[in-house]
């Protein structure tokens, strides 16, 4: 049923593109010169009725559920609903519901069947409502469209005007999700702002995100100082970096200058199955297979390895990273162009000489901005630390202990049952928060790194 | 017939000759870019090669550094002599031969560098020089041969890029003369330059003889007859003619030659 209103907008666009392309066809036909091609005739009768009207219905749609429950309920004979408050009421209404869907449990009240038989005739009538109101706003945008049909109607920048508005739209809606996830982030922290103070948030050493269970429950008090959660971020991201720029870098370079083509071919899509591997598959390996080695070869040394260390999640994240790397320097090193090639070697130089002093400083903005970009991937991966961090927030940067990440921590403190009015769930946003500004912080500074070097070969 | 007028021309010019060619051969996979060319180059003297776009002057250039070699699908054929040693010989180190056959584009094509650092590029990568001093001065010698000294001296750490499209190209002369080659092969260097600095960079190719064996490829002929004395002619893959300009351009041999000038064919 719902798909029969988009079936007849669909059946409308195409008629009206073929009305439109016919009557302009015949204009032409007549010996009058058309201002725009047919095809654009036709087109603007159909983007003239898709995109209202399409937008009609996904209003209704989007609304027509609210306003249906909210006719039954008013619709209830008077005194039922007296003494329930908002739960009991959503639970009247649910069973209502449950009622119309044919699952009746017990001997529910006369007064819920009549609801729930109302409730089904006024689904129907909607339906209907909304069909008819979709034919006569088509017919009527159809006609519409083809009154303007003439020689002389510029229908082309008809068109391009409908399909600039629906681009401008879509770019809208990335910008307004943004600024949503933004102004929500904002009100938790904030909330959280309120029981906690900024500067103990901001610069306190203890991570402990306990509340007291009970009213009476003493030194149970938590302390929400991120300052350990982020250095844990930190050395976790250092490693990955320790392990991802070096090996991505001198795989780009590789594959880019030094490998024969036919290898070359090999390599490529290997790193983009690498690229492919999802992270909990990273995750596993990090801790079934490279948390023990690193720790069994630790105790052969004599040192001291924790289970979960920094190094076996950083280290994997890493490997991660790898084909993020090697991608971004391979594409810079690529935009090169081969005169320079040609001119370091026309100087005597070798490959290896080429590539350390004029391809490799060339090429370095646009592998900085991809480090960054990676940087930027590192601080906010969730699943490999999950799995392969530890939980216990400490202030280390030994390598071989256990550290948490603010991911981790965020996870953490979401998960159970939780209710949205303590410090502890709200801890969750304010780090969330922090993530968030550093990682923009960072995508920012590398996008004006990637784009001065865009500049750099005009 | 041709052939033996051109031999005993061989051999007139024969203690002079720089690089000599012999049946040399190019394929770019199926392609056969140049099909049996055989040629001296004299030193101290220009050189021209013209011809129609695609009939393999530049190939024929590129197998005199051996640029070639960097192409992988590029096979070279018969023997190549720089001073009577064969510059495709296994022993011979590419690296080291394009020090001595120094090249300059057609596009001018600085590195992203300072002025200073492009011209020392080459000495010092192949340790020129032994200190600051020394290198200064081969940057100010090349320079100054490049006809571009006075233009740019108060600014060599001003990016090579920021140059003019005629600066750019002197500055790319200048740093192929800074690792002090014996020849300098040009390919098309005027083609992306406007007609005063093609005027500039003529003259400095005129000037540039005394020291060097220059070749050049250009597709214009009234600039093969203002700079080089000797011409030679490709068609199609093949050395139609090679002569004294003079000759090419007021009796040529060849009916090809012919039309090309008179430009029926280009
Ligand atoms: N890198 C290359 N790969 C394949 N074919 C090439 C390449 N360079 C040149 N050729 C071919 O070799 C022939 C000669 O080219 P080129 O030497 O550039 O001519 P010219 O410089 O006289 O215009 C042309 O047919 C061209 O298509
Ligand atoms: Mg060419």
């Amino acid at each position: 049923m719902t798909a029969f209103p988009f079936l007849l907008l669909i059946l409308a666009a195409v008629v009206g593109y073929a009305i439109n392309r016919v009557a302009a066809r015949g204009i032409r036909d007549g010996g009058s010169r058309l201002h725009s091609m047919t095809s654009y005739h036709g087109m603007y009768s159909a983007l003239l009725v898709l995109v209202p009207v399409l937008t009609f219905i996904l209003v209704w749609l989007a609304l027509q559920g609210a306003v249906i429950d909210r006719l039954i309920m008013s619709g209830l004979p008077d005194g039922v609903l007296d003494g329930l408050d908002g739960g009991g009421i959503q639970l009247v209404l649910a069973e209502i519901k449950s009622i119309a869907g044919g699952q009746v449990f017990g001997t529910p009240e006369d007064w819920k069947i009549a609801a729930s038989e109302r409730l089904l005739t006024t689904r129907e009538r909607a339906d209907w409502l909304l069909i008819a109101l979709v034919a006569v706003m088509s017919l009527a945008l159809m006609i519409f469209a083809r009154t303007r049909v003439k020689a002389d109607f510029r229908a082309r920048q008809g068109v391009e005007g409908i399909v600039t508005g629906l681009m401008i739209f879509c770019s809208v809606v990335a910008i307004f999700t943004t600024i949503g996830i933004i102004v929500s982030l904002s009100y938790e922290t904030l909330r959280f702002l309120e029981r906690v103070p900024l500067s103990e948030f901001l610069f306190g050493t203890n991570w402990e995100p306990q509340i007291p269970l009970r009213e009476d429950q003493i030194a149970a008090e938590g302390a929400f100082g991120w300052l350990p959660v982020i250095l844990g971020t930190i050395v976790i991201t250092v490693i990955a970096l320790v392990v991802a720029v070096p090996i991505g870098l001198f795989s780009a370079i590789y594959v880019n200058e030094f490998a024969p083509k036919k290898l070359r071919t090999i390599i490529k899509p290997l790193l983009e199955i690498l690229a492919g591997v999802p992270t909990v598959v990273y995750g596993f390996f990090a801790i079934l297979v490279v948390a023990p080695a690193i720790r069994s070869f630790g105790q052969s040394l004599g040192l001291d390895v924790a289970p979960n260390t920094a190094l076996a999640a950083g280290g994997v994240m890493g490997i991660m990273l790898v084909p993020f790397i090697s991608s971004f320097a391979d594409d810079a090193l690529s935009a090169v162009p081969q005169s320079l090639r040609d001119g370091a070697l026309g100087l005597g130089a070798t490959r290896g000489e080429m590539m350390t002093t004029v391809l490799f400083p060339a090429a370095l903005p646009g592998i900085v901005g991809g480090v960054l970009l990676a940087v930027s991937r590192a601080i906010g991966e969730t699943m490999i630390v999950v799995m392969a961090a530890g939980l216990i927030a400490r202030m280390t940067i030994n390598p071989l202990d256990s550290v948490t990440t603010v991911t981790v921590q965020i996870v953490t403190l979401l998960i159970g049952d939780t209710s949205f009015d303590n410090p502890k769930t709200l801890a969750a946003f304010a780090l969330g928060t922090m993530l968030f500004i550093v990682t923009l912080g960072i995508n920012i500074f590398a996008l004006s790194f990637v784009r001065k070097y865009r500049e750099a070969y005009d | 017939m041709m052939k033996d007028s051109m031999e005993t021309k061989l051999d007139v010019d024969a203690m002079n000759v720089k690089f000599s060619a012999r049946d040399v051969q190019v394929h770019y996979g199926d392609t056969h870019a140049i099909k049996d060319v055989s040629v001296d180059i004299l030193d101290n003297t220009v050189t021209a090669f013209i011809g129609p776009s695609g009939c393999g002057k530049s190939t024929f250039l590129r197998t005199l550094n051996r640029m070639n070699d960097t192409i992988d699908i590029c096979r070279v054929q018969g023997d190549i002599y720089l001073d009577g040693m064969d510059i495709y010989d296994p022993n011979i180190d590419p690296v080291q031969l394009r020090a001595k056959v120094g090249m300059v584009f057609q596009k001018p094509n600085p590195f992203p560098k300072s002025i200073y650092d492009n011209i020392a590029y080459g000495p010092r990568i192949h340790g020129l020089a032994r200190n600051k001093a020394e290198l200064d001065e081969i940057v100010e010698k090349s320079l100054r041969r490049g006809a571009i000294w006075d233009e740019v001296q108060d600014r060599l750490d001003a990016p090579g890029t920021g140059l003019s499209g005629g600066q750019q190209q002197r500055l790319c002369i200048a740093r192929a003369i800074a690792t002090e080659p014996e020849v300098l092969l040009m390919d098309e260097p005027c083609s992306a330059l406007d007609p005063i600095a093609t005027a500039q960079v003529e003259e400095l190719i005129d000037e540039l003889k005394a020291n060097y064996s220059v070749v050049i490829v250009t597709h214009s002929m009234q600039q093969a007859a203002r700079v080089s004395q000797k011409t030679a002619f490709f068609h199609l893959g093949n050395l139609v003619e090679y002569n004294d300009t003079n000759e090419i351009f007021t009796n040529p041999q060849d009916s090809r030659t012919e039309s090309y000038i008179t430009g029926r064919i280009g």
